[in-house]
């Protein structure tokens, strides 16, 4: 099928059940994304698909077709970090980072639906994302600093 | 941002034109006797001045050992090599080097001298030394563990950031004729009287034709321009953008993926296996026999375990009792003198003691390490060589396995450590290395990727020993008047050693660690005593060790007692306490919190709790409130001492995390055994702390310690019971066992 990953097209031909996850970092080669947990309990995964923040362990390839994925490497790069990751970066959250990929692109497609979060809105919305290094203190400023900035962008 | 740099390993000969530029080094000052690895492959031209320092034309590369597993150390380390040399660490790259005895850890040794850690008379430390110099004769070992990789850079580091700048002023000052004196060095370049400058990159090649200089000495922490000062971790960016490669990662031309089947009765037998099923399906290359398990090769890590899942097994049975309840019957009959481990400690007569006696049993869980990076390791096997892409604890060591496995010498056994995406303790273990090598090895020629599934690795994790408590305290006159501590406990040491075929020579401290060693001196009656089993599920090391459970047993008794003496929970252990640095951080950690008692009113209290490990004192006090439907967890209070703050940044999201850490597990998670399996398969049955069970923590450092010390562990132990004995504050209802939730609901 055909799909559209961080803004490039790919043509891959996998077995219908293959799970986006792994269309990604076995086929196409994009590692930004992980696998912690495969049955959507640790959100490391987590990427956009049309928009929306999935857990990409459990999209089957067959409902790629025509799909529009963006993984964190497409969020932003180095030299020019979105702004969740400018509020990661300020805020110096990641321990071990493994969990980051998916709590900002979970934190990004969060804060585009709801632009000014109360502390409950943002407890809920991350709370599905695992870290066991335990930056929760850290993510939770980053996200506040992070709409904030949205606000003010 | 830093690079991340990578180091090819003995890519020239020796002796070959190529290392001209190198081989002319003389003994540097570093303390060891050991070559240093990075003149083995030098190219013409660069220079470097012992194991972490080397500069060419083009760039300043500092090598960082010890492994970074999420502590932040591959940075720290480049901090303290970049203070003395006086580079920005923007304008260096950073690499973790090759595995080499030169890096073998110093300090890791020093709290199995026998001594507790706050002991630094001179007969303790002599023993230190002793057991260093051993350590370095016998067994020079390449390990981050035991939260010593801060302890052991801190002097090495530097003095060899500073062997690396004089040296590099004595070659400017040999090329200019201007006397070294009259030489300053600033941005990774010498500065001359007259403001002109040159650059280290310039100095390189002279530089190396000459001996370093040895004569160092170490600035005053008051000059400090990077350590001490809030940083930005190395890696920091590269984490929040996607692009780090963890082991996981690791990609290279022709790479196939791996998973592996093993009995999930630990160290049980297999007896035969049907894969027929497996050989089929898609992307299916192998079927491979391992140590005890199965592999399949595929072309997709997915297919690898949808073909792995098709498998039928029959295994044999688990060489350990089949049923939990076995394990907790087996530690609570081993406390007799038969399983004695220590008499550990013994102040007074805390039997003959006068007072009203409390009692407790306590009960401390397994629990898995589970970092979210399932173990992997990546192996490419060819006749001449092998290499390994793994993150891992223990890097020689590793070699020296991998090259047992495939028949190489050991010096053609080349890992490369990778970032790691957590450990705990997990990389400490060398099974999924060796698996990957057995696999590697029947396919030569091919680098095969081994990655475990979520499920295998928490059936295959070691997880941290379960470990029993029983304590006697008495109260008299409103005081504690002593303490009776005796702890069973499976024992770490001995099942994580017996893996490797090595056996301990002694008990096993990590059976009192916490509770013999907690500095409260003016208790006048205190036995701790240890017991040990060992036919038990197989363990590891577990973030902290043997103090997590032994100061939640510790801890709780203590302020069982206190409670009953009618005394105030932190005003109680203050006066107890003996240890001026460990007064200092109840003090701070009450002062945060403007202390007012344990019972607040309106189902609303504070625990207090004390730990002492790896050398730190910490003290915690949790604030919770028994709301109508469970228990919320609402502050934190935490202050450390490590005797010196590096990054005080990276040092509060330590602080903040491993208290995360401990109160999640101790809420939380266990593992338990049914037909010899662990019960638990994946996150949604050992959660430990979501993000909305997060309280809000603070954390305050302190610097009276005489040794600088590390962090990753510290923060676990006194956080579970601290938890525990703010629940009894709110709720007046006593837990005894971990986890927590067995008992009480959390919101």
């Amino acid at each position: 099928m055909k799909l559209t990953v961080n803004g490039t097209p790919h043509e891959v031909s996998v077995e219908e059940d293959m799970p986006l996850l792994w269309v990604l970092r076995d086929e196409l080669g994009v590692t930004g994304v992980k696998y912690g947990c495969g049955v959507a309990q640790c959100g490391a995964c987590t990427v956009t698909l049309n928009g929306e923040a999935v857990r990409s362990c459990q999209v089957p390839a067959a409902d790629l077709e025509g799909a529009e994925v963006t993984t964190i490497e497409g969020l932003g790069t180095p030299d020019n970090l979105h702004i969740v990751q400018q509020a990661w970066e300020k805020h110096q959250v990641a321990q071990c980072g493994y969990c980051q990929s998916g709590q900002i692109m979970q934190a990004a497609a969060f804060l585009s639906q709801n632009p000014n979060p109360t502390d409950a809105d943002i407890d809920d919305a991350m709370s599905g994302n695992l870290c066991r290094c335990g930056t929760y203190p850290r993510i939770r400023e980053a996200v506040k600093d992070a709409a904030s900035m949205l606000q003010g962008a | 941002m830093s690079r991340f740099g990578k180091i090819a390993r003995r890519s020239f000969l020796i002796g070959s034109a190529a290392v001209v530029g190198g081989v002319a080094f003389g003994v540097y000052k570093a303390k060891t006797p050991f070559p240093n690895p990075n003149l083995d492959d030098l190219a013409p031209g660069s220079a470097s001045f012992n194991p972490w320092v080397i500069i060419d034309s083009d760039k300043i590369t500092l090598i960082a050992p010890h492994a970074d597993k999420g502590q932040g150390i591959f940075s720290a380390q480049a901090a303290m090599i970049a203070e003395e040399l006086d580079v920005a660490l923007d304008d260096v790259e950073i690499s973790f080097g090759v595995p080499d005895r030169a890096y073998y850890n110093t300090a890791a040794m020093d709290a199995m001298a026998g001594y507790p850690m706050y002991d630094n008379s001179p007969a303790a430390e002599r023993m230190r030394g002793v057991l260093g110099g051993v350590i370095k004769l016998v067994m020079p070992m390449m390990a981050t563990g035991g939260s010593s990789a801060i302890p052991d850079s801190y002097d090495k580091l530097r003095e060899a950031g500073a062997i690396a700048r004089e040296t590099l002023k004595l070659a400017a000052s040999q090329n200019t004729g201007v006397p070294v004196d009259q030489l300053k060095t600033e941005g990774g370049a010498v500065l001359f009287p007259d403001g002109s400058a040159v650059k280290y990159t310039e100095l390189a090649e002279l530089a190396s034709t000459i001996d370093p200089v040895t004569d160092v000495t170490l600035r005053d922490p008051k000059e400090w321009k990077i350590l001490g000062k809030p940083m930005k971790r190395a890696d920091m960016v590269a984490k929040s953008t996607g692009t780090l490669q963890y082991g996981i990662d690791f990609r290279t031309e022709g790479m196939l993926h791996a998973t592996v089947k093993m009995n999930p009765r630990q160290g049980g037998a297999l007896n035969s296996y049907d894969a027929s099923a497996a050989e089929n399906m898609r992307g299916v290359k192998k079927i491979l026999p391992v140590q005890n398990g199965v592999a399949v090769v595929a072309d997709n890590t997915w297919r690898a375990i949808q073909a792995a899942n098709t498998i039928t097994f029959d295994w044999g049975p688990a060489p350990y009792p089949a049923e939990q309840d076995d394990h907790w019957h087996t530690l609570a009959g081993a406390f007799s003198e038969e399983f004695l481990n220590a008499d550990a400690r013994t102040v007074g007569d805390a039997g003959a003691a006068e007072g009203t006696s409390v009692i407790g049993e306590y009960r401390s869980p397994y629990l898995a390490h589970a970092p979210l990076e399932p173990l992997n390791a990546t192996v490419l096997v060819t006749d001449d060589r092998v290499d390994i892409w793994t993150g891992h604890q223990i890097q020689t060591m590793l070699e020296q396995r991998v090259a047992d496995i495939t028949g190489h010498d050991v010096e053609n056994v080349h890992l490369h450590n990778m970032f790691m995406g957590g450990s705990f303790g997990h990389r400490l273990e060398f099974g999924f290395v060796d698996q990957a090598a057995e696999i590697a090895n029947q396919i030569r020629g091919t680098p095969v990727q081994l990655t475990y599934s979520r499920e295998e690795d928490f059936a295959h994790d070691y997880p941290r020993h379960i470990t029993m408590g029983r304590g006697v305290a008495k109260v008299k006159d409103g005081k504690v008047n002593a303490l009776d501590v005796q702890i069973a406990g499976q024992s770490v040491m001995k099942s994580q050693m017996g893996r490797i075929g090595m056996s301990l020579p002694g008990p096993d401290a990590q059976l009192h660690e916490g509770a013999w060693d907690a500095p409260y001196f003016n208790l006048l009656n205190l036995r701790v005593r240890s017991y040990a089993v060992e036919n038990l599920a197989p363990v590891s090391s577990w973030r902290a060790v043997g103090a997590g459970p032994n100061v939640f047993i510790y801890e709780t008794l203590l302020d069982e007692a206190i409670h009953a003496a009618g005394a105030d929970p932190l005003m109680e252990r203050i006066r107890l306490m003996g240890h001026e640095p460990s007064v200092k951080v109840l003090e701070a950690v009450g002062d945060m919190c403007n202390w007012a008692g344990a019972d607040l009113g309106n189902g609303r209290g504070r625990g207090v709790a004390y730990g002492f490990s790896f050398g730190v004192p910490v003290a915690t006090i949790v604030e919770v409130v028994n709301t109508d439907d469970a228990i919320k967890l609402e502050k934190v209070w935490v202050a450390g001492d490590v005797g010196k703050v590096i990054d005080p940044v990276n040092l509060d999201n330590l602080a903040k995390g491993g208290t995360v850490f401990g109160l999640g597990h101790a809420m939380n998670c266990e593992i338990t055994y049914s037909d010899g399996m662990a019960e638990q398969a994946n996150y949604y049955d050992f959660e430990a702390m979501r993000l909305n069970q997060c309280p809000e923590i603070e954390f305050r450092a302190l610097e009276n310690g005489e040794k600088i010390r590390g962090f990753g562990e510290p923060p676990i132990p006194p956080s579970a019971p601290a938890l525990g004995n703010a629940i009894f504050a709110a709720t007046g209802k006593r837990i005894r066992e971990m986890p927590f939730n067995k008992h009480i609901d959390f919101v």
